[in-house]
């Protein structure tokens, strides 16, 4: 009986040692956060797993990633919901933070559902695209030509 | 030509200071007064609209503008301190007036700033988004404007709009250590507040403590990060601050109209009472003067 007594007395202070350890707390859920200027399609939601298209490479953030910052390009995001069905987006340009805290604040500066894309018109762009490139004069034009085909073959590439 | 003067103005009859307007007068004035009604309550209606809709707009730019500022937040980005660093002060305002403290506030703020960060030692350079905040700080502190931008308020403000002033201002090549973007934080359709964002350097960002945290990031991808983090920041200033002049606008033409009806009240009032008065000085000559015949 003195046992148990000491024990229940004990039990509070373990669960405060406990949460000492784990101080970055919610390392076991993500805070996801993604948004483009004009709609926002997750607000601190928790999801499983989120797959970005970045400038060094595609990589996947779940719970719990090395904090980071990274720049988007155009492609595919996949959502991994936490109840498994999976939301893939097109995204044009942006930017990724992963926090300390398991925060992921994904913004985008234009982003939609994949579904709402057209890929005749996608494809039609990207020709269109390709042809202004013969016809860029200086630098800068032959970039946002580029940006445009980029862009355009990501959109075809992520409908088929 | 004085005396004359002179007696046209002091008037004989003591206790009175004006003459009676005549009813000509008041209705002239009358007429005036209720137009100008008419065109605060329009003023007012297309307000509402206006406000109505960057309201909407705002839900999701709030949450994009909280996701930009997140880093900072929890990295805890200072720049370092007691080192002459250059600032950058970033004022949103608009071009149109009629909508209450909205532009003297930010102008307020900014000098406030201004005059701490010099008496600190510190350069400063200011940029404004508006035309009413460059005829308010042109006149004292014209030399610390870097760039100015016009035709901002009449359509609402876009992305587009938001990268178009980071890249001038990007161009214009000031090495700002930190700063801040200052606008009116929209609170409910009647407060607002004025409130800064802080904005920092690509060195600053790099050299400060926490950012050690981060892995794998290379000064490339650091400055894309950086330049797409200010237009963030810039963007939901703009989206808060044209929510703020909506509803600032709403309330100042409304309480003009309210202010309007009261004058054309006591108007009305004075002018019966007038009519009046004419009426019964008619009646009382004719009457003496038919008494006077007979």
């Amino acid at each position: 009986m003195m046992a148990a007594r000491f024990l229940r007395r004990s039990i509070p202070v373990l669960r405060q040692a406990r949460c000492y350890a784990d101080a970055p707390s919610g390392s076991s859920q993500m805070s996801f956060t993604f948004a483009s200027p004009t709609q926002v399609y997750f607000k601190e939601a928790s999801v499983k797993q989120v797959d970005v298209p970045t400038l060094t490479g595609a990589f996947g953030i779940l719970p719990a990633h090395v904090p980071t910052l990274q720049v988007l390009r155009p492609g595919v995001v996949t959502v991994f919901n936490d109840d498994g069905s999976a939301a893939k987006f097109f995204v044009s340009s942006g930017s990724i933070t992963v926090n300390a805290d398991s925060s992921v604040q994904l913004l985008a500066e234009e982003a939609f559902p994949l579904d709402q894309l057209d890929v005749a018109a996608a494809k039609a762009n990207l020709e269109k695209a390709q042809s202004e490139m013969a016809s860029a004069s200086d630098e800068a034009a032959r970039a946002e030509v580029q940006i445009n085909i980029d862009a355009n073959e990501a959109i075809v590439k992520a409908l088929e | 030509m004085f005396a004359r003067t002179s007696a046209l103005v002091f008037l004989p009859q003591c206790g009175q200071v004006r003459n009676m307007a005549t009813l000509k007068d008041i209705t002239i004035r009358l007429k005036s007064i209720k137009n100008i009604q008419k065109i605060t309550k329009s003023m007012k209606m297309v307000a509402a609209a206006k406000y109505a809709r960057a309201e909407r707009q705002l839900k999701p730019a709030r949450v994009y503008g909280n996701g930009a500022v997140a880093l900072y937040e929890k990295a805890e980005i200072k720049a370092p301190e007691g080192v002459a660093n250059k600032h950058l002060l970033i004022g949103v305002s608009s071009d149109r007036g009629l909508c209450g403290a909205v532009h003297s506030n930010v102008a307020k703020a900014i000098k406030a700033k201004i005059a701490t960060l010099t008496g600190e030692g510190k350069e400063v350079m200011v940029v404004n988004v508006g035309d009413k905040l460059r005829n308010i700080l042109q006149r004292t502190h014209s030399n610390y404007l870097l760039l100015s931008c016009k035709e901002v308020g009449r359509k609402p403000p876009t992305f587009t709009d938001a990268s178009i002033v980071a890249t001038e201002l990007l161009n214009m090549g000031f090495e700002f250590d930190q700063g801040a973007v200052i606008y009116n934080r929209f609170r409910s359709v009647i407060s607002y507040k004025t409130d800064e964002k802080p904005i920092f350097s690509i060195d600053t960002v790099a050299n400060s403590e926490n950012m050690g945290i981060y892995d794998d990031i290379d000064a490339d991808v650091l400055r894309n990060y950086q330049e797409f983090a200010l237009v963030n920041i810039i963007y939901f200033g703009l989206k808060e601050s044209t929510t703020s002049e909506q509803s600032a606008r709403m309330t100042a033409m409304d309480s003009a109209s309210k202010n309007a009806s009261e004058m054309i009240d006591k108007l009305t009032l004075t002018f019966n009472r007038t009519r009046q008065a004419v009426i019964t000085k008619e009646l009382i000559e004719i009457i003496s003067g038919a008494a006077a015949l007979t």
